[in-house]
């Protein structure tokens, strides 16, 4: 058995040192996004372009990225990580910094999104956008109108409001299961700095949080999607692009349920998921190619029509569907976006405050 | 697997007596080899990654790459290797007691898995009583149909549990329509799920070891102690159960130790207050990034689950003495 794993561990290094040293004349790239975020004609069309072979490869949760990168060698060329842990791990030493004469395509860029995500990645040096969205109200449009009177959700309130969501309780209430995300909403909530690391602030969020504990079914970061679509439950804080995933799956699915998303007007947390090169990442030039090339309006307009999540590319927006570009809950009217913030990333002290702040919250020790 | 090395080296000399001097070493020697394979497989795929895991422990969090300091970089030398030595320490041990949240999880987390260790028992009992007892043409059938379950992912499983759990589900859909129930019944997102999910999970577990113990039992024991006067259930209690012992307790081991440390079936079946280790392992590694404490977590469990392994190597040692 172990001779055996011997074997198979030295053939596959012999086949590594091959692959290496045999071609070096392919040119390759390694693309680690999340999963079903891309359509995949883009990559075609990307190869047949420039003869560059992609190796694309998918995570389905920061957490899974930020270990691959925060364990070194992780042999990925282009990565794409959300804002608030592109920040930490750029302080971690991760990334490279981009050569902007390589991406002349960056002229493209939103800067309602650049000056934002400029808070994670100061100058935008490492990053460039790929796609953004906010968290908010993901909800079902019949079980909301028949427990609430009305299935127009347009605030924070019917979830912070204890009165409120005590109605929905018994048709199910799923909250992310992610502290970063809820908690600077809370302090949104109140009228506090969502941004706030102060301990009173987040003792008052904790108080918030806690009256309307009792009417959450489940703090989970993926499962709403499921439950949403199959109308088991009613009402997920969530991801804008989670819940756009479970409203496709609902039409699909014919059972009608119809799922509604809505970005409350006190503000939302804007988040963005932005394209970065790895301090060691083999094949630089390749990756900031391949970055370019996703810069271009027509590309990046296209993943957007397929993804439905609104991106960071002012030109794009000629190419993106009318039904989409009109889509308030996708693209926010400009008042809106007004008042859509960012959370900086805490410091490793705060951090552990509010990890065990949510450990109370969500199991009550 | 030390068994087999043993007769081979024991029936060797008796064949080769005619053999050369030399055969015989050959024979020594790949009898030792047989021997010298399990410990290095222990070696390397044990010992060698706890020692890290307990290096990571002692170490403080930082950010970089690895997240934790020191690195143990040998590029300095012997004395730079010394000097990063030195900056071990225990503070990470020290902290897991000055919050309950950590002893609060280790304890949820026994109770549930000897909780769930029970109930397994209970129910792979009888399931491997009947395959041992059943006609000796099917029970590789049924052996089969026990193992048949590994072919589907383990997560998949899981995953249709919560179809079948959940309010308007499958189970509920059904007492609903037979009028068991007028009120669908709220199992997904409790303990109730949790205990389901484990047991279901870890069944054959329980079962194969149960059912080797028990169909190398002679029977005739049975027929003997009814020819006397004594009846079945006495029968059970005093000949059947003592019997299968080993088995009991190796299925025992087999179905507690992984439970403990179990994550996806608590993360999946039940509800948010589930607080067990596996989750604030989870917590300390991904939501704090803090490598060295959730090493610090790792290390303590394994501690915890050291004593029923050496109880269950006990228990195999004395199994094949009997056997003997």
């Amino acid at each position: 058995m172990i001779r055996k794993a011997l074997w198979l561990s030295a053939t596959s290094v012999f086949l590594t040192l091959f692959t290496v040293g045999g071609h070096a004349e392919d040119r390759v790239l390694n693309v680690f996004n999340w999963s079903d975020y891309i359509d995949s004609s883009i990559i075609d069309d990307f190869t047949k372009e420039t003869g560059i072979k992609v190796v694309y490869d998918t995570f389905d949760s920061n957490e899974i990225l930020e270990t691959k990168l925060l364990a070194g060698g992780s042999g990925y060329d282009v990565v794409v990580p959300s804002g608030n842990f592109l920040a930490r791990q750029i302080q971690a030493g991760v990334f490279q910094k981009l050569d902007k004469s390589k991406l002349p395509n960056i002229s493209n860029m939103w800067d309602t999104v650049s000056e934002r995500t400029a808070k994670y990645d100061p100058g935008n040096e490492y990053s460039v956008n790929y796609m953004w969205g906010t968290v908010g109200i993901g909800y079902n449009i019949k079980k909301v109108q028949a427990a609430l009177g009305t299935d127009k959700i347009d605030s924070w309130d019917v979830f912070f409001n204890p009165d409120s969501l005590a109605k929905l309780k018994d048709c199910g209430v799923y909250v992310l299961d992610s502290p970063a995300d809820i908690i600077p909403a809370a302090l949104k909530y109140l009228g506090l700095d969502p941004n706030s690391t102060s301990s009173d602030d987040i003792a008052k969020a904790e108080e918030a949080l806690l009256k309307v504990r009792p009417y959450i079914r489940k703090f989970h970061s993926s499962e709403y999607i499921n439950a949403l679509a199959n109308g088991d439950i009613c009402l997920a804080v969530g991801w804008s692009g989670d819940v756009f995933q479970a409203r496709n799956r609902a039409v699909e699915a014919k059972q009608g349920v119809e799922i509604g998303y809505s970005v409350p007007k006190e503000g939302a947390q804007m988040w963005f998921d932005q394209m970065a090169i790895p301090a060691d990442a083999p094949h630089v030039a390749e990756a900031l190619e391949f970055i370019n090339y996703m810069m271009k309006p027509e590309v990046i307009a296209k993943s957007s029509n397929y993804v439905l999540y609104a991106n960071g590319n002012k030109a794009s927006q000629q190419f993106v569907d009318k039904a989409l570009l009109d889509d308030p809950s996708v693209y926010p009217d400009a008042e809106t976006i007004k008042k859509l913030y960012t959370v900086s990333p805490y410091d490793p002290k705060t951090q552990r405050v509010i990890t065990r702040t949510w450990t109370k919250i969500v199991t009550g020790q | 697997m030390s068994s087999a090395a043993v007769t081979t080296a024991s029936a060797s000399p008796a064949t080769s007596t005619g053999k050369s001097v030399h055969a015989r070493l050959g024979a020594a020697f790949s009898g030792r080899l047989v021997i010298i394979i399990p410990y290095v497989w222990l070696l390397f795929f044990f010992l060698i990654p706890f020692v890290i895991v307990f290096k990571i422990s002692l170490s403080q969090t930082a950010i970089a790459i690895p997240p934790y300091t020191p690195a143990l970089d040998i590029s300095g030398g012997f004395s730079g290797f010394l000097a990063q030595l030195k900056q071990l320490n225990l503070d990470n041990y020290t902290w897991l007691t000055q919050d309950a949240l950590y002893f609060n999880a280790y304890v949820t987390s026994v109770i549930i898995a000897a909780i769930s260790t029970v109930l397994t028992l209970l129910v792979g009992y009888p399931i491997a009583y009947g395959m041992a007892r059943a006609p000796a043409t099917i029970r590789p059938t049924l052996l089969m149909l026990v193992i048949l379950p590994f072919w589907t992912s383990f997560l998949i499983r899981v995953y249709a549990w919560i179809g079948i759990l959940k309010p308007e589900g499958l189970l509920n859909q059904l007492l609903l329509a037979t009028g068991v129930i007028h009120q669908p019944l709220i199992i997904l997102n409790t303990y109730t799920a949790i205990f389901i999910g484990i047991v279901y999970s870890y069944l054959p577990f329980m079962v194969l070891p149960l059912y080797s113990a028990l169909e190398k039992m002679d029977y005739s024991l049975i027929e003997a102690a009814k020819d006397l006067g004594c009846p079945p259930t006495s029968a059970f209690w005093k000949i059947t159960f003592p019997l299968s012992l080993p088995g009991v307790i190796a299925g025992c081991l087999l179905v507690f130790i992984p439970a403990v440390g179990e994550f996806v079936i608590p993360d999946l079946l039940g509800g948010s207050q589930t607080l067990m280790i596996g989750k604030t392992l989870w917590n300390e590694f991904f939501g704090n990034r803090d490598w060295p404490l959730s090493s610090a977590v790792a290390v303590i469990l394994l501690l915890l689950l050291i004593v029923p392994i050496m109880l269950f190597q006990r228990a195999q040692a004395r199994a094949q003495e009997m056997d003997r």
